[in-house]
């Protein structure tokens, strides 16, 4: 690895996002106008309570499954174009690959969060327990766990259609065992032993820990999951980069 | 003695069960452009890729620059231009070059230098999804400019351009093989096969012909390269003469 190359590839793939102007506008907007919905949602019934219970998991959910889709589509593209190939003859590391998307995508989730966090929490008050900034970082690991599972299951789609199919294979099962709809340890003890692995089960629980308590201890050991996680799926991604192919 | 950049033996590649390459031997020198013609679907991107190192091989081997092809010192040192120009289409010409410049290490002043050489100084700031087929390839034959490779290869680097484009392309191939390049160049047009100082022609995944063009159509008594072509095949007795070298 060599921080010359990842840095390149940052900076060549925030480039290309700078430059794809109603990506950027979608990834910044959207988010805070789903949780305005949720909040109109709520207290249009007269059930307040019921954002505060929700916008944490939503805050969580969304930076991971957005940059879940825009990775897992924009790397198939590099794999289909004969970039990657090219990258993978050329003096590059796939951990500067792997770590050049993580950075750029995690730097986006930043921004999406940081309008994210600020509407939920000085515009629709949201009542955050913990310090604000910790939703902040959250969020963006939770990012960086979507970048990072992208990057792996893109190896397994060979058109864009299949890479979006991914999203209700992977994604939606751990948004339904996530404790979102059901408490996790209420769940049949084999769906809960699942819920115990997967790793939005604990970006979720991490940001429901900051948002409800000051004590920050335990979303901290929420967050090394994740981030164990994040390596994990990294490195599962850069067995699948290949620079011999049949 | 002449100096050979590329030297293969023996070279089986095999994909899915069918033989693409029937153990092919051939020589790439130092100072020369070797042309590889044949009809599309013959193998040729197959040889190709097996020389950069991208390909998996059977059997054989492809020895580049006293290396095995793909190994790590190589990967600045082999400069590679796919078929399907190998660039972001959402990059312009400049924001390209840069990017693979930083990866490469080669010096910033290597991105003018080789944008003027494929002639698109006028497109410098333009985006390559709105440049023209062949104005794209020209791009992707910039990056393997980019760190002035000692040995390139060529994937049809010609095709669908300007006669007036082809020619001047073909005089950078002869001034890099001048500068001590060894360049391989593949073209399915038999008419570019005069342009080569050698040249290997190909059919059905083997070499049938290995000599200069002269020498060829004196050899067969043909008028041009696509008759000694064919003088060639009609002379065969089936699959196992095929092998037989000049």
């Amino acid at each position: 690895m060599n921080p010359r190359i990842t840095a390149a590839v940052a900076l060549r793939v925030l480039t290309q996002l700078r430059r794809d102007h109603r990506t950027l506008a979608m990834l910044v907007v959207l988010p805070c106008a789903l949780l305005a919905l949720l909040w109109w949602m709520f207290q249009g019934a007269g059930f307040g309570p019921g954002f505060e219970a929700l916008g944490p998991p939503l805050l969580a959910l969304i930076p991971f499954i957005v940059m879940f889709l825009v990775t897992s589509v924009t790397t198939l593209r590099e794999r289909t174009s004969g970039t990657l190939e090219r990258l993978l003859a050329m003096p590059m590391g796939k951990g500067d690959f792997l770590l050049g998307y993580a950075l750029a995508f995690g730097l986006m989730a930043a921004i999406q969060s940081v309008f994210a966090v600020a509407v939920s929490v000085w515009l629709l008050g949201m009542d955050v327990a913990g310090p604000v900034w910790a939703l902040l970082v959250v969020a963006v690991l939770d990012a960086v766990l979507g970048t990072a599972l992208g990057l792996f299951v893109s190896a397994f789609a060979q058109t864009e259609f299949q890479a979006v199919q991914f999203m209700p294979a992977l994604v939606i099962p751990q948004i339904l065992l996530c404790g979102l709809f059901i408490a996790r340890d209420a769940m049949p003890a084999v769906l809960h032993g699942i819920s115990n692995v997967l790793p939005l089960s604990y970006a979720v629980d991490a940001m429901q820990q900051v948002a409800s308590s000051v004590e920050t201890g335990p979303a901290w050991a929420d967050l090394a999951v994740v981030v164990a996680w994040i390596a994990v799926c990294l490195g599962l991604g850069a067995a699948t980069l290949r620079r011999r192919s049949a | 003695m002449m100096n050979n950049s590329v030297e293969v033996a023996g070279l089986v590649v095999e994909r899915g069960g069918t033989r693409i390459l029937h153990g092919l031997d051939f020589v790439v020198p130092q100072g020369e452009v070797t042309g590889l013609l044949g009809p599309s679907g013959c193998g040729k991107t197959t040889l190709m890729r097996s020389v950069v190192g991208v390909q998996q091989i059977a059997s054989g081997s492809v020895t580049v620059l006293s290396r095995p092809a793909g190994s790590r010192p190589l990967r600045d040192r082999v400069g590679y231009v796919t078929q399907a120009a190998s660039v972001y289409d959402d990059l312009t010409v400049t924001e390209n070059l840069t990017f693979f410049a930083r990866v490469l290490g080669a010096p910033a002043a290597r991105v003018e230098e080789c944008r003027s050489l494929v002639g698109l100084d006028d497109h410098r700031q333009q985006v390559v999804r709105r440049l023209s087929g062949g104005e794209r390839s020209r791009v992707s034959l910039a990056v393997a400019l980019l760190a002035n490779p000692p040995v390139l290869v060529l994937d049809e680097p010609t095709v669908g351009l300007d006669p007036v484009l082809r020619r001047d392309l073909w005089q950078t191939f002869h001034r890099l093989a001048a500068d001590g390049a060894a360049v391989l160049v593949s073209s399915h047009v038999m008419d570019e096969a005069s342009r080569c100082d050698r040249l290997l022609l190909m059919r059905e995944g083997r070499l049938i012909a290995d000599d200069t063009p002269d020498r060829l159509l004196v050899r067969t008594g043909a008028a041009d390269i696509e008759g000694a072509f064919l003088a060639i095949v009609a002379g065969d007795r089936g699959p196992a003469a095929a092998e037989v070298r000049p």
